[in-house]
């Protein structure tokens, strides 16, 4: 039972890669350490649940990477992916920290496997978790608690104290009871709000009632809306979330990885009226795979259908729900709710405008359409062998943008501009310092890990002095 | 269009986790089911028989129970596996011994103990304690012994091959795996239990952290009764090559090699008894129990009762231990290709059969994120 009447060094608010990792960084500094969780004990760990792997520099291949990743390479990829919007010194300090993660996460419990399958183009740049996120996660929380760290479960903050700049404590509903929890020191580390329908709709309209959501109901948002409320800096587009398209069959939340798509370029994607609205072959997935969230979002009802034909089943790989199957075009509307003369119509203007060209799904090859608008560039096929297929596709949402901002110590700073005395982000919350748009595999992670570790030894530092 | 809802769900689950593929660095059954677009029975019987239970992808799985995808691989490829022992089980007719296993083996240990007693009984010295070379045939025969094993011996020899050769073709082996070194990777993953690890993590079994002590048991297990089965021919060379009797001195290779293997032959079963009473309920396939557990207190009797004779054969109860020596050794043999012996049997077909696939190559590609 732990004993919440004692005043804390350091309270880790969230539970996932970024809080495991300062709860472990702060306890290792000689902190003690309270870790409060929202979510109950399955679910623990927000995204991180998700997650796969993590993209950390370093200068030699290992036993599980297979060549060198230098510092300004992985500087380059980031400014490419977020297009500038990033803030130089911090994410240069954080890809110089992220070669030391690599030996210091191993060293708290996690495991690392080759990339095998069909990630092998990461096998260079991301270490893959052994078993995945969970696996990680579980190996954290091992850790922590042959540490002694503390943790509560089931646990929310509901309330915070804060003095001006400074954290006095946390109330944090537990079996529907508010507690006080003091704490020298406060690490913020539980995510975006992804999973706040209502602050979503605050941007995106209704709209936002038809998104799914990737992650677990518990990413909610609720601690970095009372930061932001009560004075702490923000940074990163409020109105920007991280959107792909996924399988419109997918639970509301945490279907996780499982739900993606990968299929859009072998065929055309329609709306609800059965019209074509994109590009489908603008350029190789997955370099585009995030913009079909919000092209799907723009689209009445929030609904999209890949449509195409019988050839094309075997060129991807199966997804967790079977395509819907029928033999005509007129029976694959009717399943799908679409109008069939729209649909025929559309696609027999498709199949018309379709040039001649060698097909090649590997590169941007030849095949593309004439006359059409929108055309479609790459890899445009005739879809006219049955049995005809389609997904239902929905905009499913990873994380968002919106952060508190930080120093190089993973400090929070105050709107009027001046250092917080005992308040620190990691991860997801702060996440829009570094990554303020787009997104690259693994960068989540190595977010989390390199400030949830800085901010917890610079929380147990604080603490002590 | 799957033979039983096991098999329905194997498919279920397998279709969900090879879109997920977080999995595939832990064992073999996740790089075999991403060789697969989709799952037929013969296909799940093999996954099923790969799977070493080790019980990490259910632990490290985002959408194990109570996530609404309600994946649990271990507990379903464990039906699925213990279904499959009965479809290529030789001859079909005996497939339903392994629903009733447990009785099965009480019952021939039962008979078989009869058998012995009544034999015994018509002995002449049956109540005076026996020493000395070839004092345990003047209770039975060796000759009489011999041909009563060498029957129940072969008879199980015959029923595993033919019942491994259906396993075998059943999940689509080539006619003869020519590929040597595909048999020699699978015998070492199978006899390092390579794949009852997590991947390097350990395995897990009553809790969450990975503890698991099954690995050793089974090893102890394992070599236990490989170094009894070594015993046990060596005398049996002794006997017809060097025509020398039992029992041997205690020094001597048969008792040396039939003791140690009888100590790994009683700690082995006890500590997988015990892991097995202590595993986790959610992990655990109860339909099963009755097999599992019967062939592990088999192998702990007839260890038992081993040394139990070595110890006591200078006595008077050195006649009726021997008969329960070698009523318990009877029964192992008789029901050993329809209880969970053959899970060792099939588990080795499959790794050959993995170590082939890997060795071929050509799993499709999975996009990333």
């Amino acid at each position: 039972m732990v004993d919440l009447t004692k005043t804390f060094d350091v309270i880790v608010v969230g539970g996932g890669n970024a809080a495991l990792c300062a709860a472990i960084s702060a306890r290792r500094n000689g902190a003690s350490v309270l870790v409060v969780e929202a979510a109950p004990k399955f679910y623990r760990g927000g995204n991180t649940r998700h997650t796969r792997n993590m993209r950390c520099a370093h200068d030699h291949a290992t036993d599980t990477l297979t060549g060198p990743y230098p510092e300004e390479e992985l500087w380059t990829d980031l400014l490419r992916v977020t297009e500038g919007h990033t803030n130089e010194e911090l994410a240069r300090h954080m890809i110089h920290e992220s070669k030391e993660m690599l030996v210091w996460i191993a060293e708290q419990g996690v495991r690392f496997q080759p990339s095998l399958g069909g990630t092998l183009s990461l096998g260079r740049t991301n270490s893959f978790f052994l078993g995945g996120g969970r696996a990680m996660l579980n190996s954290l929380y091992a850790t922590a608690e042959s540490l002694g760290v503390e943790v509560l479960y089931e646990a929310p903050v509901v309330d915070l104290e804060l003095d001006g700049a400074t954290f006095r404590s946390a109330t944090v509903q537990i079996r529907g009871e508010r507690k006080r929890v003091r704490a020298a020191a406060m690490v913020a580390a539980c995510g975006g709000f992804e999973a706040n329908i209502d602050w979503l709709k605050e941007y995106w309209g209704a709209p936002a009632e038809n998104f799914l959501i990737r992650g677990t109901p518990y990413n909610r948002g609720d601690v970095l809306k009372m930061l932001i409320d009560r004075g702490v800096e923000k940074i990163g587009d409020p109105t920007q979330c991280h959107a792909v398209a996924i399988d419109a069959r997918a639970p509301k939340y945490d279907g996780g990885i499982i739900t993606r798509l990968d299929c859009i370029v072998f065929g055309i994607v329609v709306n609800k009226h059965a019209q074509r609205f994109y590009d489908e072959g603008e350029d190789v997935w997955p370099k585009r795979y995030a913009i079909w969230g919000r092209l799907v979002a723009a689209q009445p009802d929030q609904i999209g259908y890949i449509i195409f034909d019988a050839p094309k089943m075997k060129l991807f790989m199966p997804s967790c729900f079977p395509a819907v199957e029928a033999p005509t075009l007129s029976d694959l509307a009717e399943k799908f709710g679409l109008n069939p003369t729209a649909l025929n119509d559309t696609v027999a203007k498709f199949n018309a405008a379709v040039r001649p060209g060698t097909f090649d799904h590997t590169t941007l090859d030849d095949c593309r359409t004439e006359g059409l608008k929108p055309d479609k560039t790459h890899w445009a096929q005739r879809i006219d062998t049955p049995p005809f297929y389609g997904y239902p596709v929905r905009p499913g949402i990873t994380f968002t943008y919106l952060s508190t901002k930080v120093n190089k110590q993973a400090r929070m700073l105050m709107a009027d501009g001046r250092e917080t005395a005992n308040m620190f982000a990691a991860g997801e919350i702060m996440s829009g310092n570094v990554l303020g748009r787009g997104y690259a595999a693994g960068i989540g992670m190595t977010i989390g890990s390199v400030f949830g570790r800085i901010a917890g030894r610079e929380a147990a530092l604080n603490a002590r002095n | 269009m799957h033979a039983t809802e096991a098999l329905v769900e194997a498919d279920r689950l397998m279709t969900l986790c090879n879109s997920c593929r977080y999995c595939e660095g832990l064992c073999a059954v996740f790089p075999a089911m991403e060789m697969r677009n989709s799952f037929a029975d013969s296909d799940l019987n093999y996954l099923a028989n790969l799977c070493h239970s080790c019980g990490a992808c259910y632990i490290d799985c985002q959408f194990s129970p109570p996530h609404e995808f309600n994946i649990n691989v271990p507990k379903t490829l464990a039906r699925v596996r213990g279904e499959s022992y009965a479809v290529y089980a030789w001859p079909g007719a005996l497939s339903g011994l392994f629903a009733r296993n447990g009785l099965a083996i009480s019952i021939a240990v039962a008979l078989s103990v009869t058998a012995f007693i009544y034999g015994f009984a018509s002995a002449p010295a049956f109540s005076a304690p026996q020493s000395g070379a070839g004092a345990f045939y003047q209770i039975m025969s060796h000759n009489a012994m011999a041909l009563l094993f060498g029957a129940a011996f072969l008879y199980a020899m015959l029923a595993l091959t033919l019942s491994v050769r259906n396993f075998w073709r059943g999940i689509g082996g080539k006619a003869a795996p020519s590929d040597s070194s595909s048999v020699w990777e699978a015998f070492r993953d199978a006899a390092s239990l390579r794949y009852l690890d997590g991947g390097g993590a350990g395995c897990l079994n009553a809790e969450d952290a990975p503890k698991d002590m099954r690995k050793h048991y089974h090893h102890a297990t394992f070599y236990g009764f490989l170094l009894c089965f070594a015993a046990t021919c060596i005398g049996t060379a002794y006997h017809y090559l060097l025509g020398r009797e039992a029992p041997y001195p205690w020094y001597d290779l048969p008792v040396v090699l039939g003791t140690l293997g009888g100590i790994g032959l009683i700690v082995g079963p006890i500590g997988l008894l015990i892991a097995k009473a202590r595993r986790a309920k959610i992990l655990t396939e109860e339909r099963q129990l009755g097999m599992d557990v019967g062939f592990t207190v088999m192998l702990l009797l007839t260890a038992l009762t081993g040394l139990l004779l070595l110890i006591l054969r200078q006595t008077s109860g050195m006649n009726a231990l021997l008969a329960l020596h070698l009523g318990v050794v009877f029964a192992l043999f008789v029901t050993l290709p329809y209880g969970k012996f053959v899970h060792g049997i099939y588990r080795f077909a499959a790794l050959v059969q993995y170590a082939q696939e890997q060795r071929a190559g050509g799993a499709p590609g999975l996009g990333l994120e």
